[in-house]
């Protein structure tokens, strides 16, 4: 891959910023636009973004396949884990107000919410970043 | 293996068929969607989940079910994707 320095320092110095608007993004859905989905895919770019400037050997170095692999997965279970949770204590699956927090019942509803936010962010950037890697590495030739 | 595949796909295809019988009619007006939850969800959701944006009260509260297998969706198909590419198109 060409070497080109003012691709490679922007990317650098902005790669940190998308990664923060992406968490931002994940965990301001519940008072403005923003959710789970749209900042996972925002949190992915910043991974696509350094993978498309440095190569994608040097990406694989960063967050490996492993990783994503793990987290695609993981991200799907707190979701899961969450409604199973109500159910052991006794509600509904998903109904986040049974779990037994010192706290009013909407507001457990709000905090679970993003919790739940949280779990799909973590899956929707493992799957971007992953389906980016297995995309990308056919073409490479080392 | 590939018949039982073929064979999982005919009956799943087979099933949502015969589950769209189910779906009301496109625009009803006579459907809950339509008479009362809409209304429901616009008059109780900051009270409800105390979070000020309604989408998201939607989309992780009320129909978190639909979410979690929207989260699901995500997965399998990244999934798929590894095991179609990572491994060379051999199942």
């Amino acid at each position: 891959m060409k070497e080109d320095v003012v691709i490679r320092t922007v990317t650098r110095m902005i790669v940190p910023f998308i990664q923060l608007f992406g968490l931002y993004v994940i965990l301001h859905g519940a008072s403005s636009a923003g959710g789970g989905f749209q900042g996972g895919v925002i949190f992915a770019s910043a991974f696509i973004l350094y993978g498309i400037a440095f190569g994608i050997t040097e990406a694989r170095k960063r967050i490996y396949e492993k990783i994503t692999t793990v987290a695609a997965s993981l991200g799907v279970y707190i979701f899961a884990g969450i409604g199973l949770l109500a159910i052991l204590f006794g509600g509904n699956f998903l109904g986040y107000s049974a779990l037994p927090l010192p706290l009013p019942g909407p507001e457990i509803r709000g905090l679970m919410a993003e919790f739940v936010e949280i779990g799909i962010g973590i899956t929707v950037m493992a799957v971007m970043t992953s389906i980016f890697y297995d995309m990308a590495s056919k073409e490479e030739v080392e | 293996m590939r018949k039982w595949a073929l064979f999982a796909v005919i009956v799943v295809g087979a099933l949502l068929l015969w589950a769209e019988g189910d779906i009301p009619p496109f625009g009803d007006p006579d459907t809950p969607a339509n008479t009362y939850v809409a209304q429901y969800y616009i008059e109780n959701a900051y009270e409800d989940a105390d979070m000020a944006n309604i989408v998201t009260v939607i989309l992780t509260d009320y129909r978190s079910y639909d979410t979690l297998g929207e989260a699901t969706v995500i997965f399998t198909a990244g999934m798929s994707l590894l095991l179609l590419l990572r491994r060379g198109g051999r199942l």
